[in-house]
């Protein structure tokens, strides 16, 4: 009996041992690699990247540092969509993110309480204007990255084929710089597609989750700029949509003539679009600068790649731009470790000022930045060529105001909205509705204490 | 050593207990007291009362969920159950290749929910696509896609539990059930079904409670889309939380009352299905 009891108690010892040797061994290895970092180089960076387009080069560019410098920089690219629930559950860790970034004033106010000052920070001094950081009384809270410019994506081999058919009747890209004549230009096309050899004038309006948010987002902000413009305000507590008239027009012009039938957009997603594109069989693609990385190396040389901008039937919108700002702004998490903040400021401030940083971030992802350190540097990307060309010849860009549209919600309700329009389940009021009553509604959900 | 065992259970119950606190208990706590505060990470959380749950009461998307959940645990349950039986009947008649069947049938069950939502989403979608639809086109595409799919799924799993209680029923009943004339309709009724009560206690708690959990299907399947139409209270509960700022303790309330739901629910079933449980 004596010998059974202690056999029972050697097993349960070494159940329990094994068990805290599983939670002393895992907390050693954490300290170990926190000592080693702390004798070479303090502290260590950890990115959680927003862009999934650019998510290799990211990767890349750590590795180049942590080589050069011997710092451990992590980064981690969120899917597609799920940056805040991502952001959320890693911020809750103890190795936290240390750079994240926030879209805007709407996603600086749920996470200014974790946001580090940058005002003495070098890269905030290598910013060429206050107009990309955010601001939060006398803090500089986020600093924009990149520049982004988004606008009609289209392929001019197949545009001038037109322009030159006899049946056209807009002779030249010069004509074309209001909705009528982007009405007209597409319903051509469209009813001549045989002849163009495409499949449709605009590619396939996906509402998929890796595409809905080119309408319920990105196509959404000229309705909201122009309603902006004429308030002369630069947020909203309540819209009047006043311009959704516009915003139904364009919507009908994207989904009368595309690739494929209204009724399937809701299958289409974000890779049949560029591929429609990228294989030349539609001709308009309203997306921005950053799908180039997407588009490229098919079948659309770089050359026959323009952007228009994207006219909805406003009075005078012959002098619209491109739709051009920032939602990508870089924010360092001021509850992380000392050193850690420190590294992190380093690595920032490395990535704009390094040879190696300045070319990843100009020539591999293709980003315009608003940083001073890269006048050098202007991206080969034919997108943003065109955005130039847009601004030299003086028309004014559209801003992005969607950085103040009240909620994630607001823009999954109207991309409800307008997919069941668009399919014929749902009619036009509920898009108005979900677009004014549900801002309003957002608003003060989001706002409410 | 019935008294070795009384003596050292707690010892041996340790290992287990540590890491059900850990994996259970603690999270689920700290999941109720989330649901009283304001926060934005879990980890600083602001006490405000009971104001998440009042903002519960006016959602009229949840009430809605509420109710397509509660329609489609009906129908998954008896669907699922029904045919997992009539399956597990068939295949302990002994045919040919049953094993290479109850194989076959069980295998769904392998797959991962997010990939048999992708999977099942185009096959449908296929399908659909003839008629000029899509599984979102309305909320009754997606609630018929969703019952294919768990039934789908499940129905193997299911399967397997019941035709072990099909063979632990003893053929001697049996055999005195023909003796006495018997037809094979009535010895189903009055002597298979009656002994394999325990399995179909087992398989409607199974179904009843992956039903009402759904999630990763319905995530994969629909995303909720037409309109929040077809979201079940899982993804429900999920995009309260990530949806609005400032909303993420109303979605932790969400999941509470979900649990008590739940629980309630799960606790009836078990006490209605276990008193027609019969001692063999």
């Amino acid at each position: 009996m004596k010998k059974k009891r202690l056999i029972a108690l050697l097993l349960t010892a070494a159940m329990t041992g094994s068990l805290l040797a599983g939670c002393g061994s895992s907390g050693g290895d954490s300290g170990d690699s926190g000592s080693s970092g702390g004798s070479d180089a303090s502290g260590k960076v950890y990115y959680l990247n927003f862009k999934p387009e650019q998510a290799d080069q990211w990767v890349e560019l750590a590795k180049q540092y942590t080589d050069e410098t011997g710092i451990q920089v992590d980064v981690q690219t969120a899917a597609s969509g799920t940056y805040e629930s991502q952001l959320k559950s890693e911020m809750a860790k103890d190795e936290a993110p240390t750079l994240f970034q926030v879209n805007g004033p709407v996603g600086l106010a749920t996470w200014k309480d974790y946001c580090y000052d940058l005002s003495d920070s070098a890269v905030y001094k290598d910013v060429s204007s206050d107009d990309y950081v955010l601001k939060d009384g006398g803090q500089v809270l986020g600093i924009a990255y990149v520049i982004e410019t988004y606008g009609l994506i289209y392929n001019k081999a197949i545009l001038n084929d037109y322009f030159d058919a006899d049946y056209s009747t807009v002779k030249s890209i010069d004509d074309l710089n209001n909705f009528e004549a982007l009405k007209t230009v597409a319903e051509e096309i469209q009813e001549h597609k045989d002849d163009l050899g495409v499949q449709g004038a605009f590619t396939s309006a996906g509402m998929d989750s890796s595409s809905d948010w080119r309408f319920k987002t990105h196509l959404a902000n000229l309705p909201i700029y122009y309603e902006y413009k004429d308030e002369g305000i630069t947020s909203t507590d309540a819209i009047k949509g006043t311009y959704l008239d516009n915003y139904k027009q364009i919507w009908d012009l994207y989904l009368n003539n595309a690739t494929c039938d209204p009724s399937m957009i809701s299958s289409k997603t974000a890779e049949d679009a560029n591929a429609e594109f990228g294989l030349g069989e539609a001709v308009f693609y309203q997306n921005g600068t950053w799908a180039y990385n997407d588009v490229k190396d098919n079948e659309v040389a770089d050359e026959d790649m323009g952007m228009l901008p994207i006219y909805i039937g406003v009075e005078g919108e012959e002098e619209q731009g491109l739709c051009t700002g920032s939602e990508n702004y870089w924010c360092v998490n001021k509850n992380a470790s000392e050193e850690d903040i420190q590294a992190t400021l380093d690595f920032m401030q490395w990535v704009v000022e390094s040879d190696e940083g300045r070319d990843m971030l100009a020539n591999q992802m293709g980003f315009v930045t608003p940083f001073t350190t890269f006048s050098d540097y202007l991206p080969s990307n034919p997108l943003v060529q065109a955005n130039e060309e847009y601004t030299e010849a003086g028309k004014i860009p559209v801003s992005w105001n969607f950085t103040t549209m009240p909620s994630e919600n607001w823009k999954n309700n109207l991309g409800s909205a307008l997919l069941e329009y668009a399919q014929g389940t749902g009619d036009w009021n509920g898009v108005v509705t979900a677009f004014v009553d549900g801002w309003a509604e957002e608003y003060a959900a989001a706002n409410a204490e | 050593m019935q008294k070795a065992i009384r003596k050292y259970f707690p010892i041996f119950v340790l290992p287990t207990m540590i890491a059900f606190t850990i994996g259970f208990l603690a999270p689920f706590l700290l999941g109720i007291w989330l649901s009283f505060c304001k926060f934005t990470t879990v980890t600083d959380a602001k006490f405000i009362g009971i104001g998440n749950y009042l903002k519960i009461l006016g959602d009229a998307e949840f009430i809605h969920s509420m109710w397509y959940t509660a329609l489609f645990t009906i129908v998954t349950v008896i669907v699922i159950n029904v045919l997992a039986f009539a399956v597990a009947l068939l295949l302990t008649k002994g045919i040919k290749g049953t094993n290479i069947f109850r194989t076959v049938f069980f295998m769904p069950n392998l797959i991962g929910g997010i990939v048999l939502g992708y999977i099942w989403k185009l096959l449908l979608d296929g399908i659909l696509a003839y008629f000029g639809r899509t599984l979102t086109y309305s909320e009754v595409y997606g609630f018929w896609g969703l019952v294919i799919l768990v039934c789908w799924q499940q129905i193997g799993y299911m399967m397997i539990i019941y035709i072990a209680g099909i063979q632990n029923v003893p053929g001697d009943l049996i055999e005195a059930a023909k003796i006495d004339g018997a037809t094979s309709r009535q010895i189903l009724r009055h002597v298979t079904i009656p002994m394999v009560m325990p399995s179909i206690t087992i398989c409607t708690f199974l179904t009843l409670t992956n039903s009402f959990k759904l999630f990763d299907q319905n995530l994969a399947l629909t995303n909720g889309a037409p309109s929040k139409m077809s979201e079940l209270l899982a993804l429900n509960i999920y995009n309260t939380f990530y949806g609005r700022a400032g909303w993420e303790g109303v979605g932790q309330a969400k999941a509470v009352v979900f649990f008590i739901m739940v629980g309630i629910i799960a606790l009836v079933q078990n006490k209605l299905t276990r008193s027609k449980e019969v001692q063999q």
